[in-house]
């Protein structure tokens, strides 16, 4: 893709060319037919660009997208290695490079991985395996139908004569690439590894300090930067006074970076480099620096006054994005009638491992290594920044110690490309923890209006939304002030629930600062407000709130999104809405898992109360249902919390269980602590000190995961685990208490009175 | 001139003695097991054990382990099969694995200390160690199994 668009508004539409390149259509040489940009030339065995065996036997899965904890590594692996009949101890996973004409898409955000690469690597390994029946048959002299793989071994059914693979590398190598229509698949009840429980390829690394991420990169001759960025978006360099960071033995360079102003996009905001022999001098040279800057427009911003700003445009009618029915008329007809505002802080992704790339420019060719969720991103920004072409740039894919959408935005790579060419050494660049809090590209903030009316039998008859928040797309695009159709079709336009008369209204919001996509995206306030409300609705007709959930679903039925009003054009993760319909059916079915699950409806201890809010993003389901439990001192803790899941065939359930578990920790931390404020255009917040993340002693006692099983379509499973978080969280505090908290994060709220500082 | 010993190894550094450890190790000695999260004793990503202690090594000067000995992850056992490393992986831990050299070694040295930790015990010896994917249970789990405790 090309760095300058933002992800959300147009790389959907990419999404299904991204396929194509590993899917055979002819008998050409390899599946998407560009030559592998490594690997061993001519003596390797190499039927896809995904997978290669050597005659040894040995295979090497090629994973082309970004490994940060949800263990696609090794679930794309499985998927090779199962249709290949593979010996799972025979196969390595090697790392590929950037390079969409090779790959396909390897953005790795979205929850994409799974649903839009699991079957082109089966193929990939189907093929494999085709071609060495196919030498051993030949080999042979026997029909194909008498020949099977099984387990890294080609067997000849009627004589049980044996090839391994390795023996039959020499002779697969030289045959035409079967058509993937001629491939066969497995059925899932022949699958050897793919939804099974199988370690994750990097945990011995991980659990032993050798696992390489991109701050632990290392090159002979390298030089360590790290950049002090203008403290306010769009801000400049005034004058630098580098007179004391020269001091400090071991600077070499102080190098002034001219930013872009915004919208900068993926390019970098500028600022002054002290580049250095290693990262202790670096930062010293840094905080000796004397910087003046030149602030801008952005200067005035300021978080508490922007909330009243979002709050007044929430009260007045919005940009119509679904209208169904008369809610006007249905809300002046209610038997009862109420409305709530929903606010949601900004909040930095803050990964455990802080931005970092390493970059050498020589030859007219530049080389980078790094933490990214998009290299493909980042080969195109350098090769703009360098004035270079993009067959001249290569970036190399380490670990990431966390993503979460931060490490899909490649200025920092651009960062380290343009001081490796103005050292002319290789350069890698620290972030540290401030520079990533201050220097985000913060989740956006939001206001969200929600009006209800019931009926005198306590049915929902009108549902009004109108929802207030800068876009993504102000990051990318100037004038930007209206959500794009992609992120109201994040819960809003998509909003599934059989209510006669339904009104989303969208509000125009200018962003101050670099607004980005951060786990689970705009759906964190679209649901946070959504569930709320509904349970303030339960609340208001006097009704239990699952069964008041399952009433407003009503029976069974798919979305019809032709006829649901929507103004704009529906998204839906770039699936079809025919592949990946909005079915109230899964709805029903996560929601009836998870409460029975948690035992919905046991009586309580005092002081304790039981949330739910379901939510489907990514093309999946969530269901959360959490047990709080709440002091009188206002002290919170969560003894349960149970989620149900439906996101069809689950490539590999023990990762599903894993990210579920971890969006639910990271839910928490959005609900209960994290926030970032701006004051005079800075960023409030430095560190982990004064931006709380959930801790061990945070973390609810048990979470239980509780998997739908399914064969269908997969769905996305790395984000759809945070949405339903805050608002099950909130739903079960104002059970416990009777106290509705409608704005993020919790803090101090709880607290008695004349305790909440 | 800084003495010290790392992980067995005799070193010594005639750099800034203000340098912080966790610097010394990854830049100079190329122990890159031991992360850098925050730099202000915020996160334990680079927890380490001076004389058996589990410290942040990113706040620590070298100069403070002169004539100390310092373990880091790449330490701790010479096949990666000490019992905590071993809970680690029988309850698939990690996720991005960035911080778990840290969880470990801060685990390490709280068995050392407690080697039948309750809950709480672990809760508020691990509270320094934050894991942004949430492995928090798992790393209860972990250590329960390590203690010798039912998971």
């Amino acid at each position: 893709m090309s760095g300058s668009i933002p992800r959300r508004e147009f790389v959907q539409s990419l999404l299904a060319g991204g396929m194509v390149f590993a899917v055979a259509s002819t008998g050409c040489r390899r599946l998407g037919g560009a030559p592998a940009p490594h690997g061993p030339p001519g003596d390797g065995f190499e039927p896809s660009v995904y997978v290669r065996l050597d005659e040894t036997g040995a295979v090497t899965v090629i994973c082309h997208r970004s490994e940060m904890g949800q263990g696609i590594r090794t679930s794309l692996a499985m998927a090779v290695a199962d249709e290949l009949e593979a010996d799972w101890s025979r196969v390595k996973v090697e790392q590929a490079p950037g390079d969409e004409r090779t790959y396909g898409s390897q953005d790795t955000d979205g929850s994409r991985s799974i649903r839009q690469f699991l079957l082109p690597l089966r193929q990939a390994g189907a093929t494999a395996r085709a071609l060495l029946e196919a030498a051993a048959a030949q080999q042979w002299g026997v029909p194909l139908s008498e020949v099977e793989a099984r387990l890294h071994e080609v067997v000849h059914t009627s004589s049980g004569r044996k090839l391994g693979y390795g023996a039959l590398v020499a002779v697969a190598k030289r045959l035409p690439v079967p058509p993937a229509s001629s491939l066969r698949l497995k059925q899932p009840s022949e699958f050897r590894y793919l939804g099974k429980e199988i370690p994750i390829v990097d945990l011995f690394d991980m659990t032993t300090g050798r696992a390489q991420y991109g701050q632990d990169l290392r090159r002979e001759g390298m030089k360590i930067a790290v950049i002090l960025r203008p403290p306010v978006y769009g801000g400049k360099v005034a004058s630098v006074d580098s007179t004391d960071a020269e001091k400090v033995p071991g600077v070499e360079r102080i190098v002034k970076l001219r930013g872009t102003a915004p919208p900068s996009g993926f390019e970098p905001v500028g600022g002054v480099a002290v580049v250095a022999k290693n990262t202790w001098a670096a930062l010293e040279g840094r905080r000796r620096l004397k910087v003046r800057w030149s602030d801008g427009p952005n200067a005035a911003y300021d978080s508490e006054r922007y909330r009243a700003d979002l709050e007044r445009t929430a009260r007045a009618p919005g940009k119509v994005a679904r209208n169904q029915g008369d809610v006007a008329a249905a809300l002046a007809g209610a038997a009862k009638r109420i409305e709530a505002d929903y606010y949601i802080p900004h909040y930095a992704h803050a990964p455990m491992e802080p931005p970092a790339a390493l970059a050498l420019v020589e030859h007219g060719r530049c080389e980078a290594w790094t933490c990214t969720q998009n290299p493909q991103g980042a080969r195109d920004q350098i090769a703009k920044a360098l004035g270079m072409s993009a067959d001249d740039v290569t970036v190399h894919v380490t670990l990431l110690g966390g993503g979460f959408g931060r490490k899909s935005k490649p200025d920092y790579v651009v960062e380290a490309a343009l001081l490796a060419r103005e050292v002319g050494a290789p350069v890698k660049v620290v972030w540290t923890r401030e520079d990533d809090i201050q220097h985000d590209y913060f989740h956006t903030v939001a206001v969200e209006h929600l009006e209800g009316g019931l009926d005198t039998g306590g049915r929902t008859t009108a549902w009004l939304h109108r929802t207030v928040l800068p876009s993504i797309g102000s990051t990318f695009s100037k004038n930007v002030l209206y959500q794009s159709d992609g992120e109201l079709g994040q819960g809003v336009t998509d909003f599934p629930y059989a209510i006669p008369n339904i009104r989303a209204e969208a509000g125009p919001a200018p962003a101050h600062v670099r607004i980005g996509w951060y786990r689970s995206v705009i759906n964190i306030p679209h649901a946070f407000a959504i569930g709320s409300f509904l349970d303030e609705l339960a609340h208001a007709a006097g009704k239990d709130p699952r069964a008041f959930l399952l009433e407003c679903l009503g029976p069974d039925h798919v979305l019809d999104m032709a006829s649901a009003g929507i103004t704009g054009k529906p998204q839906n993760y770039g699936e079809s809405f025919a592949d990946h319909p909005v079915d109230t059916a899964r709805y029903r079915r996560v929601i009836e898992l998870a409460t029975e699950q948690a035992g919905w409806g046991r009586p309580l201890s005092k002081g304790q109360g039981r949330g739910l809010a379901v939510h489907r993003s990514f093309v999946s389901y969530v269901a959360a249902v959490i047990l709080v439990e709440v002091k009188p001192d206002g002290a919170l803790s969560i003894p349960q919390v149970d989620l149900a899941v439906d996101a069809g065939f689950t490539a590999h359930p023990e990762r599903v269980r894993s990210q579920m578990e971890g969006a639910a920790i990271m839910g928490l931390s959005n609900a209960l602590l994290s926030e970032i404020t701006f004051k005079d255009g800075r960023v409030v917040q430095s560190n982990y000190g004064d931006y709380a993340v959930a801790r061990i002693d945070t973390a609810p006692r048990d979470i239980r995961v509780h998997v739908v099983p399914g064969a269908g379509r997969p769905g996305g499973i790395g984000e759809p685990g945070v949405p339903p978080i805050a608002p099950a969280l909130c739903n079960a505090i104002f059970a416990a208490t009777g106290r509705r908290i409608r704005r993020l994060p919790i803090g101090r709220q709880l607290a008695p009175a004349g305790a909440r500082a | 001139m800084v003495k010290l010993r790392v992980n067995g190894v005799e070193r010594s550094f005639d750099g800034d003695g203000a340098m912080p450890l966790l610097w010394y190790l990854r830049d100079e000695l190329a122990l890159t097991g031991t992360k850098f999260g925050c730099g202000i004793a915020a996160c334990g990503a680079c927890t380490v054990h001076l004389d058996g202690e589990a410290v942040r090594a990113c706040v620590v000067p070298v100069s403070a382990a002169a004539g100390k000995s310092v373990v880091t992850i790449e330490g701790l056992s010479p096949d990666g099969g000490h019992p905590v490393q071993q809970a680690w992986r029988a309850h698939n831990v990690p996720q991005c694995g960035y911080c778990q050299s840290g969880q470990i070694m801060q685990a390490v040295a709280l068995l050392s200390k407690t080697p039948k930790p309750t809950d709480d015990e672990i809760d508020q010896a691990m509270a320094g160690n934050i894991c942004r994917c949430g492995t928090y249970l798992r790393i209860r789990a972990a250590i329960r199994t390590a203690a010798g405790r039912p998971a």
